[in-house]
């Protein structure tokens, strides 16, 4: 049994695709990750696609739901590397990936994702400060 | 056809080429600067002993017969060249209608005793004549179609260019109408070339464009989306007013892109966004 694998990188998880998912191999995959990312409470989930060739519309139901689910435990996910045959063939299925980000390259995505952890972190150290002034 | 005509015809063969040959080189609208009097000649001469050779069949006003193939197909390579080398269909028709003439004259000549069977076979070659010119001119709008066709695609090849304007920045002016086919070339060359050049923002400016209706901005749409699929950001330039009034009219929902007046202002966005700066050099003056 093929199983994709996810590495884990500071706060971040990477999930390289290197083979054309199945159906099955693409909800492993969805369910290892949310368990993935609820253990090691990553801030941001990479999925780098550059070597997925095929594309139908479950694999970008599927790509979708990583993102929203993440999302919910508070991660945000990147796709990255994405074929332009892919890409089109996603829009023409009429699935822009709403909610998902997206870069060229994993360099791209994992300074995205930087970016985005630390914008959230400032807005937090804001709230803090507030409540600190409240408390004050 | 009686075959007395049909043998009068086959003798006089000669006399019809000849009569069709002055009537063509008489008519106005001769074109010696695209075809050679003697190219002329020996396309009339194969014509018309294919035609010669067809009239004693008993096929002969059932032009979808066997038998007629040879003329027509010889009739479809004339007309064919014809339209490729820039003949008007004038001119094309009046190669099969001076044939017509030709014949007609020379029975008129022959057939000097008898009016009526003048008249029935007059007819029937009128019939058989005009057949033919629908033929001809069947094949002459043929070729002018696979004419146009081939320009139309020639057009859409040179007209959708990648432009990189600055290291990470795409520019890709549209200029004509958007339709499903073009839009999928578009997006396959601006795609294709984000990934080579591993470019961040792709601006598509539209100034080009004459009219946006709903399916054209849906084809916009698309473009944009599947450039943000790919992890790029894309920047639609080059609204004229009357674009942004047609689009606020029909309702379309462009809120979710980035969109700028000018190509300048998309240009100057882009480099707010890579965070860079055109700065004016302060020249000091010598004295």
């Amino acid at each position: 049994m093929d199983k994709i694998p996810i590495l884990r990188m500071g706060a971040f998880l990477l999930v390289t695709i290197q083979v054309d998912l199945y159906d099955r191999l693409a909800l492993n995959l969805e369910a290892d990750l949310v368990q993935m990312v609820n253990k090691t409470s990553a801030k941001g989930v990479l999925i780098d696609i550059s070597a997925v060739s095929i594309v139908d519309s479950f694999m970008g139901r599927i790509i979708g739901n990583i993102a929203s689910m993440s999302k919910i435990l508070d991660a945000e996910t990147v796709v990255v590397g994405m074929q332009p045959a892919v890409a089109i063939t996603l829009i023409e299925l009429g699935l822009p990936l709403k909610g998902v980000h997206t870069a060229l390259d994993m360099e791209k995505g994992m300074n995205l994702l930087k970016s985005m952890i630390d914008e959230t972190e400032e807005e937090a150290d804001e709230d803090e400060m507030s409540d600190d002034l409240i408390t004050e | 056809m009686s075959l007395k005509t049909h043998q009068l015809l086959k003798n006089k063969k000669k006399n019809i080429l000849e009569l069709w040959m002055k009537n063509q080189l008489a008519d106005e609208s001769l074109r010696e600067d695209l075809i050679s009097n003697d190219e002329l000649r020996s396309q009339s001469e194969e014509l018309i002993t294919a035609l010669v050779s067809n009239l004693s069949g008993e096929n002969f006003t059932n032009l979808d017969s066997d038998e007629w193939s040879p003329v027509i197909e010889i009739l479809g390579g004339i007309a064919i060249t014809r339209a490729r080398q820039g003949f008007s269909p004038r001119e094309t028709g009046n190669f099969v209608f001076s044939l017509k003439e030709a014949i007609l004259d020379v029975l008129q000549q022959e057939i000097t005793s008898d009016p009526m069977t003048l008249f029935i076979e007059s007819q029937k070659i009128n019939r058989i004549m005009d057949n033919l010119s629908v033929v001809t001119f069947e094949t002459f709008i043929k070729g002018r179609e696979e004419v146009i066709l081939r320009q139309t695609d020639e057009i859409t090849e040179i007209s959708t260019p990648v432009i990189r304007v600055w290291d990470g920045i795409l520019a890709l002016p549209i200029i004509g109408t958007l339709d499903s086919a073009r839009t999928q070339i578009v997006m396959e060359n601006l795609l294709q070339e984000i990934v080579e050049t591993g470019s961040s923002i792709a601006i598509l400016d539209i100034s080009g464009v004459p009219a946006v209706d709903s399916l054209v901005a849906q084809h916009l749409i698309k473009t944009v989306s599947a450039t943000r699929l790919m992890g790029a950001e894309c920047i639609i330039s080059g609204i004229r007013p009357e674009i942004a009034q047609t689009v606020v009219h029909l309702g379309i929902d462009l809120s979710n892109i980035i969109t700028k007046a000018t190509l300048a202002s998309a240009l100057a966005y882009s480099f707010k966004v890579m965070r860079l700066e055109v700065k004016k050099i302060n020249t000091v003056s010598k004295f």
